[in-house]
């Protein structure tokens, strides 16, 4: 049973239905890629994991709006964003200002992967001179198929 | 086994620890770093008409309470402390303000009513006073002192005992 | 009556696997055959009485027996029949249920096949495996029953999570639960090999299609939770890096290393202590991913429940880790591979690549995870680590792993030579190089994306030169086209198979790229009667409507949307109140194509319905994900047949 929303609704659940719409353009023209930059980068308060530009929700819009307004009122990219730290704390940048005890997470991947490559190097070193371990440790017949496949996988 | 490789088992012990670690700590609560800084000024269109500027309230104390009229239980549960401690602690110099967030006004108007709330109630249609404060979700509870600095702040419904330590101790201060 | 059936057959369940763990491993100890018939008992007894506890479950669902706290909090009078049973699983407690009942399950098949095949192993395998059921037995009767009684009844329940109330949650769980369930029987076999001090290639050719299929199950349940994602959270994305997609993604990568890593162990035995650490890491891993869905000590969109089940996760991972990698230390003097690697250009070290690059994804994202703790362990500051984090850190890796997954297979093991590298790499690389230099002219100038384009392009292309290598070589000796093709696919099923997978991999990489980089989104507020462009395509506003569904409230708002060719129709995004919930979910209304989905979802909007807000997006080759995962679905069935060419 389909009607018009303005209805016999159960009235609870329509009032739930948030009024507030948000006013037209505003005067000055602001970059919308730059909103959303800002946006993505900024954590949804009320959300768990979402940044302000993805959530949907009431919250996430206003501050979009707000980023809108700043910048449209001259304020520098790097203030908006200064300006929600300053209020919530560094907690909402979705990515740690690569500064002091953060930048722990953000060298540590590259220092992981840049020390593993040496330990692989070296690994692969000591292995390829070390003289080959008494061949008769495999069993011949085994090593003899493996070398048959992969001439052929090698050779096909 | 080697003592050497003993290692390899300990390895995981710094992990685990941070892991047992993280049950002492609630990722929900987010200290605001507004504590102990001046409270933004705002201008707050009441329900009632008339506006309240927070500038007007200097050398009260002042309880901000953020609320919304879907937020059940906790906005339901201090509704009546917060009502209760108006009537205590206005002739004593503190002011209760509501501001109700990202709510429908038919909603809020209820809400008021239902619980006969007296104190100044009014409505932050484009979240710019919730933003100001860093507000999360509601309730949040901002204690202003008389100099206009924000003091503390709690998350949660405010109980009577804690609305009445926190007031007391404020009201103490000289202006 | 029934819920204290149930709890019966629970804590009975507990007290058999508690027994089987002593009888297997003193049976395997001491040789005791009728100990370890007896363990067998135990776990066919704990299989049948977790399906009875699961029926029981489902009939206090179905009759709506409020009276048991699990059934009250995850469904009311209004809960559509089919969301009924899936409520099942639709927290942790019945979770845990199904969780250990394919484990048992598992189990089972491990004794149907491995009883008489692998005499030795097998009895530490068997008591291992029930060792980890008690666990999740002991958890399931004191921390979170699953059928606690609740007192008073109340005179209706709760309701489920409504954003459960969907067809990506029939599947998600199942999938992702077989895939970490599953996981648990190679890691059984490792321990068995470790607990024995056999430390011969047997655990692993053993359990390869095991591992296989566990590997798929998890894949697909990460590609259905994406999926379910966006089409259900209404903010058109499919990944968010959460905490807890991220504690299901570290499993699948220490995983993926470990397919591929097995392979050099097969034919080189080489990388022994290595695969079994992956092992342990994947199964510990899976472990950790329940831990951080339900311990509450990391905010995620998935944290529901919390309690004191972290503290005995946590005990449980810190066990397993300890116990297993103490064994690993003290059989690591058997455990020398037979080191020994010709050449830096060779297959082998393409593979010792390709696992240093999964491991480094995964401590990435590991630490990612948990550095908000470290730093406020530290620093006493609360940070988050989000998308920016994730995607900057990890694209580089990912892009080199695509990388090798064109090298890898093709290049010569032992020692690559210039003539063979030239064969196979020739053309691929200059296809890559071409294709990316015509989306150039085209108009691409994203250099991300360019050089995806040009990777995925060169690895497809190392593909169909070696199968048209292969086919030709089978065409000469007399057959047809179709037929030779077939016959190479079959014949050599591993290779192929995995191929397949790696094409599936690749449409799920371009995919990612082309919805990450060329979405195109706005939100503009609508008169009934307005319209907005957005890309190629033109939404009207035609109205509201609404309607009473059995537990909720719908609000739609009908859009008539065209694109620059033709009219496509209606489309009505709308938003669903219920009582339960302070905040409507929303409910999305898209198009799928193949070049891009467009996606509507709706925002406020008055209630005269003369206004509406409304989120229009257009995500290029979303859809093309989705395929990715069909074609993976194919490469495993290619992988795991049996193949004419035995396994080594």
């Amino acid at each position: 049973m389909r009607r018009a929303v303005f209805g016999a609704a159960p009235i609870g659940l329509v009032a739930l239905a948030v009024l507030l719409l948000v006013g037209p353009g505003l005067a000055a023209e602001v970059d919308e890629e730059e909103v959303r930059r800002i946006a993505a980068g900024l954590r949804c308060p009320v959300c768990q994991n979402l940044s302000v530009a993805d959530s949907p929700s009431e919250m996430a819009k206003q501050m979009r709006q707000l980023i809108r307004e700043r910048l449209a009122a001259g304020v520098r990219p790097e203030e908006v964003v200064a300006y929600f730290t300053e209020k919530y704390g560094e907690w909402i940048l979705l990515a740690p200002k690569p500064e002091g005890f953060n930048l722990l997470v953000w060298t540590l991947p590259f220092a992981g992967l840049l020390g593993g490559l040496v330990g692989v190097l070296l690994v692969v070193r000591r292995w390829s001179r070390r003289p080959a371990p008494a061949a008769e440790a495999v069993d011949p017949a085994y090593r003899e198929r493996i070398k048959a496949e992969l001439d052929r996988l090698d050779g096909s | 086994m080697s003592w050497r490789r003993l290692w390899i088992p300990l390895s995981v012990l710094p992990l685990l620890g941070l892991l047992a670690y993280g049950f002492r700590t609630d990722p929900r609560a987010v200290p605001s770093p507004l504590v102990g800084r001046p409270a933004p000024p705002f201008t707050l269109t009441l329900f009632d008409d008339g506006a309240l500027r927070l500038d007007d309230l200097r050398g009260k104390v002042v309880v901000l309470n953020f609320w919304a009229s879907w937020c059940y239980p906790a906005c339901y549960e201090e509704a009546p402390v917060l009502e209760e401690g108006w009537r205590t602690y206005q002739d004593r110099g503190a002011v209760i303000v509501g501001i109700d967030i990202q709510d429908t006004e038919e909603g809020a108007r209820r809400f008021i009513e239902q619980f006969g709330l007296t104190f100044p109630n009014g409505p932050d249609p484009r979240g710019k006073i919730s933003i100001d404060y860093g507000v999360y979700g509601v309730p949040e509870t901002f204690f202003i002192d008389r100099q206009g600095r924000i003091r503390a702040k709690h998350v949660g419904a405010v109980t009577a005992p804690l609305l009445r330590e926190r007031l007391e101790a404020l009201l103490e201060e000289p202006a | 009556m029934i819920p204290e059936i149930g709890f019966a057959a629970i804590t009975v369940a507990l007290a058999l696997a508690c027994y089987g763990t002593g009888a297997g491993a003193l049976g395997a100890a001491r040789h005791r055959p009728a100990l370890v018939a007896s363990a067998q008992h135990a776990a066919v007894g704990i299989f049948v009485l977790l399906a009875v506890a699961m029926l029981l479950l489902v009939y206090a669902f179905l009759t709506f027996d409020f009276s048991v706290r699990y059934v009250a909090s995850n469904t009311n009078r209004g809960t559509p029949f089919y969301y009924r049973i899936t409520a099942l699983w639709g927290a942790l407690e019945g979770s845990l249920v199904l969780w250990t009942w394919m484990l048992a399950g598992y189990t089972l098949l491990v004794v149907a096949f491995y009883r008489w095949r692998q005499r030795e192993a097998y009895p530490w395998v068997l008591a291992v495996l029930l060792g980890i059921m008690a666990f999740f037995l002991l958890v399931m009767t004191v921390p979170a029953s699953p059928f606690q009684r609740l007192d008073p009844i109340p005179v209706d329940g709760r309701g489920l999570n409504p954003l459960l109330e969907d067809t990506g949650m029939i599947t998600h769980p199942i999938f992702l639960y077989l895939g970490f369930t599953g996981f648990t029987v190679p890691f059984a076999f490792a321990m068995a090999g470790l607990i024995r001090g056999r430390l011969d290639e047997a655990w692993i050719t053993v359990t390869r299609r095991w591992t296989v299929l566990a590997w798929y199950f998890l894949s697909m349940g990460l590609l259905i939770g994406g999926w379910w994602s966006y089409h259900v959270l209404g903010w058109g994305g499919y990944w968010a890096w959460d905490p807890v997609e991220n504690a299901a993604f570290m499993p699948w990568l220490t995983a993926t290393a470990f397919l591929h890593s097995v392979m050099i162990q097969e034919r080189r035995r080489m990388l022994k202590v290595w695969n079994l650490l992956l092992i342990i890491l994947t199964f510990s891993l899976t472990l950790f991913g329940t831990f951080l869905t339900r311990s509450g000590i990391i905010a995620s969109v998935h944290s529901f429940t919390q309690g004191t089940i972290g503290a005995f996760f946590l005990a449980f991972i810190a066990l397993v880790l300890l116990f297993s990698l103490s064994l690993l230390a003290w059989r690591a003097d058997r455990l020398r591979g037979q080191g020994e690697l010709d050449s830096l250009i060779s297959r082998e070290s393409v593979f010792h690549l390709n696992n240093f690059f999964h491991v480094g994804v995964t401590f990435t994202v590991l630490l990612g995870t948990v550095f908000p703790l470290l730093s406020e362990a530290v620093r006493g500051v609360k940070v988050s680590v989000g998308e920016p984090f994730f995607n900057a850190v990890s694209i580089p890796i990912f892009l080199a792993l695509i990388f090798l997954m064109g090298v890898g297979p093709m290049i010569a093991w032992r020692r690559a030579s210039w003539a063979g590298l030239k064969r196979n790499f020739l053309w691929p690389v200059a296809i890559g190089a071409a294709g990316a230099l015509v989306f150039f002219l085209l108009g691409v100038r994203h250099a991300l994306a360019l050089l995806t384009l040009g990777l995925v392009l060169f690895v497809a292309a190392t593909m169909v030169h070696d199968f048209w290598r292969g086919t030709r070589a089978r065409m000469r000796a007399g057959r047809g086209p179709v037929g030779a093709m077939a016959d190479l696919a079959l014949r050599q099923n591993r290779r192929y198979g995995g191929f397949v997978v790696h094409q599936g991999v690749l449409l799920v990489a371009l995919g990612i790229t082309g919805s990450q980089v060329f979405s195109v989104r706005t939100e503009t507020s609508l008169r009934r009667g307005e319209s907005i462009e957005v890309g190629r395509y033109q939404v009207r506003f035609e109205g509201l409507e609404a309607e009473e569904k059995s537990n909720h409230f719908l609000v739609t708002g009908v859009f008539t949307v065209a694109n620059d060719r033709h009219v496509m129709g209606r489309m009505s995004p709308g938003k669903k109140f219920y009582p339960q919930e302070q905040q409507p979910i929303a409910h999305v209304a898209y198009r799928s194509g193949w070049r891009e989905d467009f996606y509507l979802v709706l925002g406020d909007f008055s209630r005269d319905g003369q206004l509406a807000t409304v989120l229009a997006m257009v995500n290029p080759l979303v859809s093309w994900i989705w395929l990715g995962g069909v074609v993976i679905t194919l490469g495993t069935a290619l992988l795991v047949l049996p193949g004419r060419r035995r396994d080594a």
